[in-house]
């Protein structure tokens, strides 16, 4: 089972707090703020595995992240599941994002964290891993944006409109952030498909 | 219209979204609270607004804003609002919202069942979809129950997108709602075999979490997943498997066995470094199972550990972690495999990855043998040194004592060199460890007593240079060691050098700035020392060194009188009036010394940690009863109060309360057992060891190795081990250049203490033979301590509600089929429970009382199931699977039909029984909602324990349950067994004499199962309708019965206004509703759909009871069609039999003679022939239908009782020749007698 599935950047900000056992808010902060601790002194050339902290699992529980340029990905996980898998799982995880949002970056999951969500779903439901194959996923995925644009119809597109005049006056959209190019490679881990 | 919606959207888009308030709020970095606190109040004004667009927006905002850790729960029915929107955008937000800030206790939930079972079967899939994804995260028991048989039709869904998510979310279901795990099983193990390898891998995904929990009741399912293991390629579902088979290998050792192979060939063949990894894991996980080491294993360890060695080789962190995560679980059962890579492994505590290095620190434990024990310490210390970081650090010091001192300090050669490691760990700046280090060294001196000498030099050295070690004060400090060193200097001060001078350490002023307890022992131990240097200066002529002495004893001690720890101050004051006492004598030229030495005369012994918890309670002493009263009531009633909000509150409070009391408890242990380690004055000294200190046995005879001492003592804090590294390779070789001289002396030498425990090391560890002969002296246990404690289990995890037997399900359905009240709840029957009479009210409240008792019983039962099983197991499998083939064989024959609807339909779960010989066979169908109908506590067979219930099932006029017969069957035959347990069990309390003989209840679960036997028969079928009965008596009122009727639909139609009448005779009368005319009908209170069943209860008056008798009567009932209705009719005769009115009573042994002896009772006997079973299958057969219980069985023959609802007592005796059955029978009523005799011959003649 995944108890829980972090992201957060560089600095510690939260970018999708996802749990799959409920914690009050605070205690949430501060299970985001102690994972960020004990994953973010950890240089660039060591395993991702952790023993977990104190908040959240226990002896059972391990964290698995991985580092994406500004963006930490981490996964709380137990014994039942595959630490190198897991792994895996992450990369499609980002390669997903990266297809959906064509070349990801932190900014597409700062503005558009609900659809972050939407993906995940489709790859885990409840704590288990339900889809492991990226163009399942995809379809799926696109499937339902499909219908949410049909039924937005007439009535959408001035919203829409008003929306990208609004990101035209602002400086901060361009991608300033590039972790579209992932080039951390799992060695001889062939994707689940 | 269009035009509406658009100027509505206009108005909406100036509206802040999403993007607008993340955008803000990075505006704001310096208000940024403010700023939120503004915009949650602009999101407030839009919930309230009626669009439900602005609704969506708000509520998107929120999820938001609960990700950054504002609390949102006050928006939570505007969630609500938001997923029952129509369109999917929305519900898509309000899901996501409700997924992320719902929980058990947020109290909207409730309203949410209906409409998530709307989006369940909604036409669109994605609507569907979007409910599943959000309640896998936000299900509640309520939840989990009323919406689990909707769950499981979608789990057939067309679609594969809604069959996958479906099934996974059953795991969450059943961790809700334990009782649909069993109804759900049958399809969840069909999903394993889905053609959609998506949907596939979910049900070996919930499979496997269920499975890891409780793994034996999965062990059925083991050929199953061979089979997907050898076929399937997904290598998520290969990985998940194997992992499984981890689980499930160190319950049966023969799947380890055939795992072998196919996983060995994985092994070779996967290019895949996760699946590779599992499958070594699995591979370990086999041989431990298989650890008896059978010789051609040893190919698969090499395998393993020669992959392993590959990954830690790689340059990947991750599997070099992952190798030696793997590694260190072979350590613990082929040590050797693993120490060929001592090598590897000490590269590892090089690595940069702390992760890895305390890894490779965890095998280092396993990998020590008395040969390279040293050197690994050394390049620890060397670590140690190095090492950045306290944590690290003291994770190193720990490791290094753990190393050591592992398996009584079976490696350790030279205890010289450990206590120099020891006092070299106290260099360490800014440990946490001190308490360890000082625990050790006193372990070291008081057990073992050669290295006394020793220790007490460095001890005095430590004492000398206290100043190095006081610069860290805080609590378990470094200073804590001077607490093991002064205590160790005082109580073996004879071997002290220069007692004088360490006393003077002692004493010195700069001690008070110790902690207290370190001064206690300071000041203790000085008068030790000063008892010592006392007994030396007497023995000269001087007589004023020693009157100095004193003096400096006088001189230093006020300081520590004036202490602020009253310990220091008391000891400190005692002590000065002793010396000044003592001074005034050695003024008077009195010889004192010997006396004073008196004072502290005694050995102490170690005392094993957990000796005082092992001592046994003596009998007759309840430690958890009250000495005296507790004073009040004034507690309980501050408790009630708190019941009230029970409902809120009991999930957060009361655990946390518990887990507090187990902390504070836990603490309090721990603190109490360091104290008792610790505090030398705790150890009681034994009555035996009467000794004076300087003749310490066992010292003067070990051959002492030469060693320059004056280097290490002389500058203290200098490295000094390696001197004992080298000395010991010197050692080492001069001892082997001796052996080859001289064998044979030298073998008296290596007879060590510890010569046992040479086994484990490697061959060549024979040759290094300690430097000192030690005598380790074990720590002493109270006489007949207690066996070891056990771990407990944590109550409150939730997957120990999913122990449940599923093998029965899976293997045949008749063995233990879904009863009543598994099946889940289906909405429909809400509808048909309207029907029901007003005495259906009664009897709920009844139910409601008795759940938790049926509950508790359930577990019992099901608990004592599997052990049951676990043991017959091994034996019985070959036998079970022929017998279960024949039952399914049957079973298909007879259930297809019903086998059918189960796939129809989704609200009648249909079971096939196998036949019986005494019954017709039904395959029973239950449609009834189970939550309504208390389960009586099968009247006929009861055990004792369920004695109390019966009452309240005949109490119930007209009781009407939906109730399924074989369950009831079931637990009959259950509750027997048990009984029959208990009887051998009084047995065993009531005769003492003679019970060896007597065979017990083991002995006839061992023969072979029991056929399924079912009390009801016939009472009457046509083409529309079949009716099955069974009379039970009530204890309670010596004249009531009460007729269980079954009725089922055989026709396609609807039945409905079914009425039950019967010709009342004079004995017997039908009870009737008040009011109601001596010949009218009783209405069955239920209707019957096409193929369902249910059971009505009508209870009769009966004066006699002694004859049998027959009653007429006649059911009308109305046949509806879609077009047409007819009204039918069904006569039948309910026969009482004498059988009927009496109750299982049970009955102990002596409670029984008594009886026989007491000369009331009247004799007659009966023979049958020609029987054909096995003894118990017959005893089995006269309890289950003629309601006797088995007093005592020895072998062939059984005394058994049993009681008439009047308190007729029915006692007989039963013996077995042959095929020839004699059964001698008294009764207090001939007449009943003869006919319960007439009875139980027809029974067996039936047969």
């Amino acid at each position: 089972m995944i108890k829980a599935i972090l992201i957060f950047n560089n600095h510690g900000k939260p970018r999708l707090s996802k749990f799959y056992e409920h914690y009050t808010e605070d205690t949430e902060q501060q299970i985001i703020r102690e994972t960020f601790h004990l994953v973010s002194k950890r240089d660039e050339n060591v395993c991702n595995f952790l023993e977990g902290g104190m908040l959240i699992g226990g002896s059972d529980y391990k964290l698995i992240y991985r580092h994406y340029a500004t963006l930490y990905f981490v996964f709380c996980v137990d014994s039942s599941e595959s630490e190198l898998g897991i792994l895996d799982l992450i990369q499609v995880f980002v390669e997903t994002l990266d297809k959906c949002f064509e070349n990801v970056c932190e900014l597409d999951l700062i503005f558009h964290v609900d659809k972050v969500h939407n993906i995940l779903a489709e790859m885990v439901m409840g704590g288990m891993v339900l889809e492991t194959n990226m163009n399942e996923i995809i379809t799926q995925v696109d499937a339902q944006n499909k219908m949410e644009k049909a039924e937005a119809g007439i009535a959408g597109a001035p919203a829409r409109a008003v929306s990208a005049v609004k990101n035209m006056n602002l400086p901060e959209m361009p991608r300033n952030i590039n972790i579209g190019d992932i080039s951390i490679k799992v060695p001889n881990l062939p994707s689940f498909k | 219209m269009a035009l509406k919606i658009v100027k509505g959207s206009i108005d909406r888009m100036f509206d802040k979204n999403l993007q607008d308030l993340v955008r803000g709020i990075r505006n704001h970095k310096e208000d940024e609270a403010k700023y939120i606190s503004t915009c949650i109040d602009e999101i407030k004004q839009e919930l309230k607004q009626d669009n439900i667009a602005v609704k969506a927006n708000a509520v998107c905002k929120l999820t938001y804003l609960q990700m950054l850790g504002y609390d949102v729960s006050w928006a939570a029915f505007n969630i609500v609002e938001v997923m029952s929107s129509s369109k999917f955008t929305y519900k898509r937000i309000g899901y996501l919202a409700a997924s992320q800030c719902f929980h058990e206790s947020t109290d909207v939930i409730m309203l949410t069942t209906n409409q998530i079972r709307k989006d369940l079967s909604s036409p669109n899939q994605y609507d569907t979809g979007v409910a599943l994804t959000g309640l896998s995260c936000f299900v509640t028991p309520d939840l989990a129950r009323d919406l689990a048989n909707d769950i499981m039709t979608l789990m057939s869904h067309t679609k594969p997108y809604i069959r996958k998510k479906a099934v996974l979310i059953m795991y969450k279901v059943f961790l809700k709602y334990p009782e649909s795990l069993r109804p759900a099983f049958p399809r969840l193990k069909e999903k394993l075999e889905d053609p959609d390898p998506g949907v596939q891998s979910a049900a070996v995904n919930v499979i496997c979490e269920l499975a890891r929990r409780n793994p034996k009741n999965y062990l059925s399912l083991a050929p199953l997943f061979f089979k997907l293991m050898t076929s399937s390629t997904n290598n998520w579902v290969l990985i998940k498997i194997i992992k499984l088979f981890g689980a499930l290998t160190p319950l049966e050792p023969r799947l380890g066995k055939k795992l072998i192979e196919p996983l060995t060939n994985l092994i070779h063949s996967t290019s895949a470094m996760s699946l590779l990894y599992e499958c070594v894991n699995t591979v370990i996980a086999v041989l431990i199972s298989l650890s008896s080491g059978m010789p051609n294993h040893s190919a698969s360890i090499q395998l393993c550990v020669q992959k392993l060695r590959i990954l830690i080789e790689d340059s990947d962190q991750n599997l070099k972690y992952l190798g030696l995560l793997a590694m260190s679980k072979i350590l613990k059962t082929h040590p050797k495999s693993v120490q060929s890579h001592k090598d590897l492994i000490l590269q590892c505590l090089d690595d940069k990855d702390e992760s890895i290095r305390l890894r490779a620190l965890d095998l280092l434990y396993g990998m020590v043998s008395k040969k390279n024990l040293m050197e690994i310490v050394k390049k620890l210390m060397l670590h140690v040194d190095k090492a950045e970081g306290t944590t690290y650090r003291d994770e190193l010091l720990t490791k290094i004592i753990d190393i050591c001192s592992q398996s009584n300090y079976q490696y350790i050669t030279n205890f010289e060199w450990y206590i120099s490691i020891l006092v070299e760990l106290t260099r360490l700046e800014g440990t946490r460890h001190g308490h360890l280090i000082a625990s050790q060294m006193l372990d070291v001196a008081i057990r073992v007593k050669a290295i006394r000498v020793f220790a007490v030099a460095q001890m005095a050295t430590l004492l000398d240079n206290a100043h190095l070690l006081t610069g860290n004060m805080q609590r378990n400090g470094i200073c804590e060691v001077l607490y093991a060193a002064a205590w160790i200097c005082g109580e073996f001060s004879e071997h002290l050098e220069n007692p004088m001078q360490t006393l003077e350490a002692m004493l010195r002023p700069k001690v008070a700035t110790l902690p207290g307890h370190i001064q206690a022992v300071y000041v203790q131990n000085a008068a030790k020392l000063f008892a010592t240097v006392l007994k030396s200066q007497e023995g000269n002529t001087d007589s004023t060194a020693a009157q100095e002495t004193s003096q400096l004893m006088i001189d230093r001690l006020p300081l520590f009188v004036q202490s602020a720890n009253l310990e220091v101050q008391e000891r400190a004051s005692c002590i000065l009036q002793l010396v000044k006492y003592i001074q005034k004598l050695q003024q008077k030229d009195v010889e004192v010394a010997e006396e004073v030495t008196a004072l502290f005369a005694g050995e102490l012994n170690p005392v094993a940690p957990k000796a005082q918890k092992k001592v046994p309670v003596p009998e007759g002493l309840d430690l958890d009863a009250w000495i005296n009263e507790p004073p009040s009531e004034s507690e309980s009633e501050d408790e009630q109060p708190k019941a009230i909000f029970a409902k809120e509150e009991p999930k957060h409070s009361r655990p946390r309360h518990t887990e507090v009391d187990e902390k504070e408890l836990a603490r309090r242990r721990e603190a109490r057992k360091q104290e008792q380690a610790n505090n030398p004055f705790y150890i009681k000294a034994s009555p035996s060891s009467q000794k004076v200190y300087q003749e310490a046995p066992g010292v003067e005879h070990i051959p002492v190795v030469q060693i320059d001492l004056s280097v290490p003592l002389k500058v203290p804090g200098l490295p000094m081990s390696d001197q004992y590294v080298k000395l010991e390779e010197e050692r080492r070789q001069k001892a082997r250049a001796d052996k080859k001289k001289k064998e044979k002396k030298k073998r008296k030498e290596k007879h060590s203490g510890r010569g046992k425990k040479h086994d484990s090391g490697p061959e060549s560890e024979e040759d290094i033979a300690p430097a000192h002969q030690v005598d380790i002296v074990t720590e002493e246990m109270p006489e007949n301590a207690l066996p070891s404690d056990d771990d407990d289990k944590d109550p409150n995890d939730p997957h120990k509600a999913l122990d449940i037997d599923l093998d029965n399900l899976v293997e045949t359905a008749g063995r233990r089929p879904l009863a009543d009240s598994e099946k889940l709840p289906v909405r429909s029957h809400r509808a048909a429970e309207a029907l029901k009479s007003p005495a259906e009210d009664g009897e709920t409240e009844n139910a409601a009382s008795q759940e938790p008792k049926k509950k508790s019983s359930k577990e019992k039962r099901e608990k004592k199931k599997d052990k049951d099983r676990e043991r017959k197991k091994s034996k019985e499998e070959k036998k079970k699977k022929k017998k279960h083939k024949h039952e399914e064989k049957e079973e298909d024959l007879l259930g297809g039909q019903a086998d059918e609807s189960v796939v129809q339909s989704d609200e009648t779960s249909m079971v096939a029984e196998p036949p019986t010989s005494t019954s017709a066979e039904e395959a029973v169908t239950v449609a009834a909602a189970a939550e309504a109908a208390p389960e009586p506590e099968a009247p006929s067979g009861a055990a004792p324990d369920s004695e109390p219930d019966e009452p309240k099932d005949t109490e119930m006029e007209e009781t009407k349950s939906s109730k399924h017969k074989k369950k009831k069957q079931k637990k009959e035959k259950e509750e027997k067994e048990k009984k029959k347990k208990k009887k051998h069990h009084h047995h065993h309390h009531h005769s003492d004499g003679g019970g060896e003989e007597s065979v017990q209840n083991g002995t006839v679960e061992e023969e072979e199962p029991l056929p399924p036997m079912s009390n009801y028969c016939l009472l009457a079928e046509n083409s529309y309708i079949k009716m099955v009965y069974d009379i039970q008596g009530n204890l309670q009122d010596g004249s009531q019965v009460v007729v269980s009727v079954i009725f089922e639909n055989k026709c396609d139609s609807f039945l409905k206004s079914m009425e039950f009448n019967v010709l009342d005779s004079l004995n017997s009368k039908l009870q009737r509703p008040e009011g109601s005319g001596p010949h009218d009908g009783l209405t069955v209170p239920f209707q019957l759909p096409p193929g369902v069943s249910n059971e009505a209860r009508f209870v009769f008056t009966v004066q006699s009871i002694v004859m049998s008798q027959k009653l007429k009567g006649t059911l009308t009932f109305i046949v509806k069609n879609e077009d047409s209705s007819t009204h039918e009719k069904l006569d039948f005769k309910l026969h009482f039999t004498c059988t009927s009115y009496l109750i299982t009573t049970p009955c102990y042994s002596d409670a029984f003679a008594k009886l026989l002896e007491s000369g009331d009772l009247k004799g007659s006997s009966v023979r049958l022939e020609g029987v054909n079973m096995p003894f118990h299958h017959l005893l089995a057969r006269i309890c289950f239908h003629h309601h006797f219980s088995v007093v005592e069985r020895i072998d062939s023959c059984a005394s058994m009782y049993s009681r008439s609802i009047q308190g007729h007592h029915v006692c007989l005796l039963v013996k077995t020749s042959g095929q020839t059955v004699c059964i001698d029978a008294k009764c207090d009523e001939p007449t009943l007698l003869g006919n319960v005799l007439d009875e139980i011959k027809q029974t067996f003649s039936q047969c």
